[in-house]
């Protein structure tokens, strides 16, 4: 092995290719009508942010209104359906398709060396699906909302309101199917449409990550959809599976819906540990420290994840020895999340390491991922989950682990492959600037409802006893940092597609399939079907090819 | 101080005054549970500590400036099984910690008072065993074992008093059992923690802890001289139950003396226990369990009475010891058939020698 230093490719005569998946065609039909993959992506990616930022301006209203103890911006009706809607949007139309759809969607496809996914057409049938369903949720708003919780419990959801709960439930149906798509087209990819050389083992951890994600969200989705048919049948026709009035049984419903929403939460949360296992090799030259633990830990919490629904109802009088099985199981599916946390960090041990945006954002998730982690200990303990279920600890440690995770991650993917998909860097010191004020604002946000939980306070309530204002205080003035934080990528990863530095192939040096084809990429990614010779994470790999290639052109110059 | 303006100061002020960080202590399970609680605020402090510890010193020690150039590590079997085991560990510790408060929270004891609680929305009702009601409150001694039988007439609720460390959901057409011991007088917040719709966050009240002689004393106040009980048995004679339900040789009913927490045989061939809520549902849904011998020929008194009602009826039917008192509600409704004065009149005189215990 030389010592040689691999330095970053000189920038200043790269060129954005003329031809590339962005250029090959024009206008608006080409988009809308295209099979291409990161095109798709890219469609998923607006639709995406537009949902993200509806969620979050909910998510204000909520945080403004619980400045103050009594009920004062909002009848708490209106508060209901604002937490109601902020939870639908924010699970069903940004967290679940997240990283799959947008970041998943455009590498899968490359990172194995594929032209595309398996299947466009249906790739293209999930994204209006998933804008079908988005717009019946904001009819829904416009129409006066729904006010069950994102939970749908009966019989509250069946019997006792009178808001739009069948538009809404439509809307989860639909959105669902379209997970239910993207999770069929992804596990066809893998299997059929890997590169020659690309073996499972040599397959990047963002890949094994979705193919445990898209197994949930084939065999989960289901339920759910199952779930919300039987609430429209009994809403509409009084088919009383559900209402124990009819010899129904109100609990059932919440086996159904946990037996997809706990699963629901791997979906979210594997594909963005995916992306932390790219980034972080990434930036510390190194390969992921136990390739084979961390691909197997993805495929364990998906299978773990299905036998642990039943602990969201400790308290709800379910047997007692169901409670133990679930508790144990619960524990169990913390020790994988735990597995890769140590590697990750392992993968940092005698590596290089570098402090670009999504390495900060990938260090923020890594903390704020171990609380949330933790903190979900302390429910799965059936003991303490009697005291902190339903309060405001549950709030802040699903929190934690979606958007203190997910959403880190995301932001972390979404800058490591902006210079892929656009073909151009985004500015850095300011990008860095904005993970920073993201980790601060979300710390002061959520760190304090902790506290109230552990008080006591309890979810969903439009007001709250005075002794609990002055961590609500924390938490909203913390929510307006956290707010800045993610408006300042909109502004300057918008202002990067017009002014952002040319990037180049493989502006990070990193070794996936998708870093050794053009930025961006052509419609069929690469040129030549790529061969996979080496194993995945070969930083020595790399090293070897840009000698090579620096010695060729060197002869061609000499020559 | 005259330059902090006023809005900071009263905020200042108010942070001083009311800040909290932890819920009072005040029931006898509050402290064991807190005991696993700051365990595990240890073990998450230690381990959150330990990666941010190895995260920070990896980046000093391993920066592009201090070490140019990776050393590849393929990964430690010894490494690997380490932090698989010892977490695995410290969270099946964790398992069987919590599981042994679970148990104790959900398990009450054999002499534990009963109170009925029923959730609708949006209020809590407490029925004391001697009759008395409060509404959005609960009235209780220190030093006893209070079991909570709770069930909700509409949706789903969740009653949850932070102080003690307990909570359990009320669930439509299905009795939950709790049970606590208060150690600490004073006046505790209770809570609906289960969404139920639009005044939700209005279903609250107060948990009053008071000492023994307090308790007493508000017993003798807040009475209005009838037992749960013996509401229940008005309800019996007024809805005529003694018609069938009469130990004769002849009754088209079984008798209901001694029927609570015993095994009754079904006439679909089955055994089941007569605890609360099968009493609950042989009222409600009688035709689902015959008792063997019967016609299934009773009516269902769904939507004719409230879960209050049923607690009452079965709060009475729990008392029974003997057949006396059907033999006295039967008596009374048999002479004045159909009449409104006649079930309360039976109620009050059953007063001095009755078979109800209350």
């Amino acid at each position: 092995m030389s010592d040689t230093i691999v330095s970053l490719p000189d920038q200043s005569t790269a060129r954005i290719p003329r031809v590339n998946y962005l250029t090959k065609e024009n206008g608006i039909l080409s988009w809308l009508l295209t099979g291409d993959h990161k095109r798709i992506a890219i469609l998923y990616l607006i639709s995406l942010s537009f949902f993200f930022f509806i969620g979050g301006a909910l998510a204000g209203l909520i945080r403004l209104e619980l400045l103050t103890p009594q009920t004062d911006l909002m009848a708490t009706d209106t508060y209901n359906k604002v937490f109601t809607m902020h939870g639908v949007i924010m699970i069903f139309f940004f967290l679940v398709p997240s990283v799959p759809a947008t970041l998943g969607n455009f590498l899968i496809p490359l990172m194995i060396g594929a032209k595309d996914l398996a299947l466009p057409k249906i790739n293209l049938l999930s994204w209006y699906l998933y804008v079908a369903g988005g717009i019946l949720a904001i009819y829904t708003m416009a129409a006066g909302g729904v006010d069950t919780g994102w939970t749908f419990t009966t019989p509250l959801s069946t019997h006792y309101v009178n808001t739009n709960v069948l538009t809404t439930g439509l809307a989860a149906f639909i959105a669902g199917f379209s997970s239910i798509f993207t999770g069929l087209n992804f596990i066809v990819t893998i299997h059929k449409m890997r590169a020659p050389g690309m073996t499972w083992f040599r397959l990047p951890l963002f890949v094994w990550a979705h193919y445990a994600a898209s197994i949930l969200m084939v065999l989960a989705t289901p339920v759910v959809a199952i779930a919300i048919v039987l609430i429209a049948l009994e809403r509409t026709i009084g088919i009383g599976v559900f209402d124990p009035t009819k010899g129904g049984d109100p609990l059932l419903f919440q086996h159904l819906f946990w037996f997809y929403s706990h699963p629901a939460v791997y979906i979210m949360i594997l594909p963005g540990m995916g992306v932390i296992s790219e980034t972080i090799s990434t930036f510390s030259r190194k390969r992921v420290f136990g390739y084979t633990a961390v691909a197997f830990s993805s495929v364990a919490i998906a299978i773990f994840g299905f036998f642990v629904w039943a602990h969201h109802m400790f308290i709800m009088g379910i047997s007692n020895y169901a409670v133990l099985v679930f508790s144990l199981l619960t524990m169990l599916v913390a020790v994988p999340s735990a597995i890769k946390i140590f590697n990750w960090t392992f993968t940092l041990y005698k590596g290089s390491i570098t402090f670009e945006t999504p390495m900060l954002y990938t260090f923020g998730f890594m903390g704020l991922f171990t609380i949330g982690g933790l903190t979900g200990v302390f429910l799965g303990a059936s003991g303490t989950d009697i005291h902190l279920t339903e309060t405001y600890f549950i709030v802040a440690h699903f929190h934690f682990v979606m958007v203190g995770g997910m959403l880190m991650a995301f932001l972390a993917g979404i800058h490591f492959w902006w210079p892929k998909m656009t073909g151009r860097m985004y500015p850095e010191k300011i990008s860095q600037l904005a993970a920073v004020v993201t980790f601060i604002g979300f710390n002061f946000t959520f760190f304090p409802q902790f506290i109230l939980g552990m008080l006591g306070m309890p979810r969903r309530y439009a007001s709250y006893p005075p002794e609990f204002q002055v961590l609500n205080v924390f938490s909203t003035a913390g929510a307006t940092i956290l707010g800045v934080g993610y408006l300042l990528p909109v502004l300057y990863l918008t202002w990067s597609l017009k002014y952002g530095e040319t990037a180049g192939n493989n502006p990070w040096q990193a070794t996936g399939l998708e870093w050794q084809t053009q930025s961006p990429p052509l419609t069929e990614n690469f040129p030549v079907t790529p061969i996979m010779d080496h194993e995945a994470y070969d930083y020595e790999w790399l090293e070897n090819q840009t000698r090579e290639r620096q010695q060729e052109k060197e002869v061609a110059s000499a020559g | 101080m005259s330059h902090i303006s006023p809005v900071l100061w009263q905020f200042l002020v108010k942070w001083m005054t009311t800040f909290a960080i932890f819920p009072p202590e005040a029931s006898k399970i509050a402290p064991q549970m807190d005991a696993l609680l700051f365990f595990m605020v240890l073990v998450s402090l230690i381990g959150l500590t330990i990666v941010i510890l190895l995260v920070t010193s990896f980046c000093i020690l391993y920066s592009k400036k201090r070490h140019p150039v990776a050393v590849q590590v393929e990964g430690s079997t010894l490494l690997e099984a380490t932090w698989t085991i010892i977490p695995l560990g410290l969270f099946l510790l964790m398992f069987v910690w919590g599981a042994l408060i679970y148990f104790r929270v959900y398990t009450p004891p054999a002499n534990s008072m009963n109170i009925y609680v029923v959730g609708k929305q949006w209020m809590w009702k407490a029925e004391h065993p001697g009759g008395q009601h409060e509404i959005n409150s609960l009235h209780i001694p220190t030093g006893r074992a209070i079991q909570l039988t709770l069930i909700s007439q509409d949706v789903f609720h969740s009653f949850s008093i932070p102080a003690f460390r307990v909570k359990r959901e009320a669930i439509p057409g299905r009795y939950t059992t709790v049970w606590f011991e208060a150690t600490t007088p004073g006046t505790y917040h209770l809570f609906c923690t289960q969404y139920c719709g639009t005044n939700h966050s209005q279903m609250i009240g107060d948990i009053v802890v008071l000492t023994p002689e307090g308790y007493k004393k508000w017993l003798d106040q807040s009475t209005s001289g009838m037992s749960l009980a013996q509401n229940g048995e008005r309800l019996f004679a007024s809805l005529s139950c003694a018609a069938c339900h009469n130990a004769r040789p002849d009754a088209r009913g079984p008798s209901l003396a001694n029927v609570y927490g015993a095994r009754l045989a079904l006439s679909s061939g089955g055994t089941v226990t007569a605890d609360d809520a099968y009493l609950r549902e042989s009222i409600l849904n009688p035709s689902q369990h015959v008792t063997q011998g019967y016609a299934p020929i009773m009516p269902t008194y769904q939507g004719q009475v409230s879960e209050e009602g049923v607690i009452a009826l079965v709060e009475y039917i729990k008392n029974l010891n003997s057949d006396y008192r059907i033999q006295q509600t039967l008596n009374t409704t048999d002479l004045a058939p159909g009449s409104e004065g006649a079930p309360a009149a039976a109620g009050q005189k059953s007063a001095p020698k009755g078979m109800v215990k209350q």
